[in-house]
């Protein structure tokens, strides 16, 4: 199957610090990737090279966008990564908060729109269609994700759990190929991450997605991915099905720490 | 009241060398102090129970009698019609004050875009006030160019220079913001102070032309009002932009921006462009103000560029509600059209505004109006979903 992502050994050095080194991850269509690794592993780090939000020191990532060829996407704009395919969410959940639901997600339409300053103005017949074309399809996705009955509530308002999945519906609003969920699960009971579970597979199905998530509930990252990437002070230990990862040594090292007098 | 004691209730009588017992004013002023701050109490207790009863309440944000588009819609009508005979019922002098009004509502209107819309704090709007005002003053000195000609000319040129200013500070958000521009302003007004060959320097430029209609000689009077509906159908047309520009697809941008910067990227939006546009967007409204001022005043010089003034303009769009132009028109009419009716009070003035100020930090601090967030009408959608 195409790779949807094929990041080759990347690194990343921040000053003296190297936050990642010599990391290759590769995500294939319609695949649920996920990558664990302790606190401070650089998950995130690794996510915001990906995304081009930081330009990594060393090696490449490439991004293939629907029926195009694979693109390198170091030092491009992030929202040149977005129009091309590539959607996230943030472990700090970062909504427009002073904005209503239905806006958070209109927002996430804009690199599909078109609409400038004079069509602003004068809202000539193709941009008042837009608009409502906007409007609605923000709106199947609220409902999709069930959102819709909160639609003109400040995203501030929301309960946790709601603003974790709106960050979800906003980041599907730009038409993504490719998902990136960081910590999806994070602060969630035993109930929203089993429903979140459901909708993580659902989108993939229904959106044909390739989701690529960081996760710490084992759980949730056990039965839901295809396969699992670990990672420990910047660098990748293991990779492979959650069955081989489970078993691997080094793995059960980084996480329970040496069995010293067995 | 015991601090003040010695300062209200003793008087030493220097000529006959007695002191003088002034268990009166002791009296006014604790009773004062009592009513001001049971008065001050009892607001603070009343915000916090709407605060807590706000809490409380179902979520959704109730409907407000503005969500019914034909009231509106008859308001702003009664609105306009009354600002459209208002010169002919009133003084010259009345219609002075009303164009200066409404040239504080255009400028208010503009500076919101950049303030209330995009959250960019701008300390040196007066700058391209005084961009326009020049544009118009020095073409008209030395090129002898119309009114007509340069009013578009001086809100594009204001717009340039709000573009050259934003590329420098691309980077910078809230007080390190709000230092460069103020920083520009004083740079634009000290320009214009020194360069007295070309500028005038201090003294100004006078004789600066009327706008003409068709050629027709008007009176003082007749010329007044003519730029007073001029000054009218500007602040219209100001609206009716600010307005579709908040609610369309740049808009929303320029609302995200404000909100998160990363997540806006994040989101497909290109920072950089966005950012251009708030500030070109926001500082061409000046330009046509300035013109308008220039023509109007028919003298200008840089002391009408002051600081202060970009601060009254802040103060409009704060007291107003940042985001909201309904709220603009409403701190415009305090700031401006409250102190020139209220003369008798002049020497007040400035305590007034800040009690003001301070009353309006504490008890309102989103503004007189705050701004709401545009509701949609997605209910013909749901319908069109649930029929599947």
């Amino acid at each position: 199957m195409e790779a949807v992502l094929d990041v080759r050994s990347v690194s990343m050095n921040f000053g003296g610090l190297r936050a990642l080194s010599d990391v290759s991850v590769t995500v294939r269509e319609g695949e649920i990737v996920a990558i664990i690794g302790p606190n401070g592993a650089g998950k995130t780090t690794f996510f915001n090279c990906v995304t081009s939000i930081y330009t990594p020191s060393e090696g490449e990532v490439y991004f293939t966008p629907r029926g195009g060829t694979p693109v390198r996407l170091n030092g491009m704009k992030p929202n040149a990564v977005t129009a091309l395919g590539m959607a996230r969410t943030f472990q700090n959940i970062r909504l427009f908060r002073n904005m209503s639901v239905l806006e958070n997600v209109m927002v996430a339409r804009h690199c599909r729109t078109r609409a400038g300053i004079f069509g602003a103005i004068f809202r000539p017949r193709w941009v008042r269609q837009e608009e409502a074309e906007i409007v609605r399809r923000s709106y199947a996705l609220l409902r999709a994700l069930g959102l819709h009955p909160w639609y003109n509530e400040l995203a501030a308002n929301l309960p946790y759990g709601q603003q974790r999945r709106l960050e979800i519906a906003r980041a599907l609003a730009t038409e993504p190929r490719l998902l990136l969920l960081d910590e999806p699960a994070a602060g969630m009971n035993p109930q929203e991450t089993a429903a979140l579970k459901d909708l993580v597979v659902r989108i993939r199905d229904q959106f044909g997605l390739a989701i690529l998530l960081i996760e710490h509930d084992m759980s949730m990252v056990m039965s839901l991915s295809e396969r699992i990437y670990v990672m420990e002070y910047g660098c990748l230990i293991a990779e492979g099905t959650p069955q081989e990862v489970r078993r691997d040594p080094r793995v059960i090292k980084a996480y329970l720490g040496e069995v010293d007098h067995a | 009241m015991l601090l003040t004691f010695p300062l209200v209730g003793v008087r030493f009588n220097p000529v006959e060398n007695i002191i003088q017992w002034r268990w009166r004013n002791l009296a006014l002023v604790g009773i004062g102090a009592f009513v001001l701050s049971a008065l001050w109490r009892w607001a603070l207790a009343r915000r916090e129970m709407v605060m807590v009863s706000a809490a409380g309440q179902s979520s959704f944000r109730q409907r407000s009698i503005w969500d019914n588009r034909t009231l509106r819609w008859s308001v702003g009508g009664g609105v306009v019609a009354g600002l459209v005979v208002v010169p002919w019922l009133v003084s010259t002098y009345q219609t002075n004050i009303f164009i200066s009004f409404l040239l504080y509502v255009i400028l208010g209107v503009g500076l919101n875009i950049v303030v209330g819309v995009a959250g960019l704090l701008f300390l040196g709007y007066a700058a391209f006030y005084a961009i326009g005002a020049y544009a118009y003053a020095l073409l008209n000195h030395y090129l002898g160019w119309g009114f007509w000609a340069v009013l578009p000319l001086g809100g594009a040129l204001a717009a340039v220079a709000g573009v050259l200013l934003a590329f420098p500070v691309l980077r910078l958000r809230g007080d390190y913001l709000a230092i460069v521009t103020l920083g520009f302003g004083e740079i634009v007004r000290l320009v214009l102070e020194n360069w007295s060959s070309f500028t005038g320097g201090p003294s100004g430029i006078s004789n600066i032309d009327r706008p003409g209609l068709f050629g027709q000689e008007l009176s003082v009077a007749g010329t007044n009002i003519y730029i007073y509906y001029i000054v009218l159908a500007m602040t219209l047309l100001t609206l009716v932009v600010a307005e579709r520009l908040k609610d369309s697809r740049v808009g929303r941008a320029l609302q995200a921006l404000r909100e998160d910067e990363v997540a806006c990227q994040a989101m497909g939006i290109d920072r950089v462009g966005v950012k251009l546009m708030a500030f070109g967007l926001g500082t061409a409204w000046a330009g046509f103000a300035g013109v308008i001022f220039a023509a109007k005043t028919t003298f200008i010089n840089p002391a009408s560029f002051t600081f202060f003034e970009s601060a009254i303009i802040l103060s409009i769009v704060v007291l107003g509600g940042m985001g909201s132009n309904w709220g603009v028109i409403l701190g415009a009419a305090f700031l401006v059209l409250l102190p020139e009716y209220l003369r008798a009070f002049s020497e007040y003035r400035m305590i007034l505004f800040a009690v003001a100020m301070v009353l309006m930090m504490v008890f309102r601090p989103q503004g007189m109006i705050p701004a709401r967030s545009r509701q949609y009408p997605v209910e013909d959608a749901e319908r069109e979903e649930g029929g599947r």
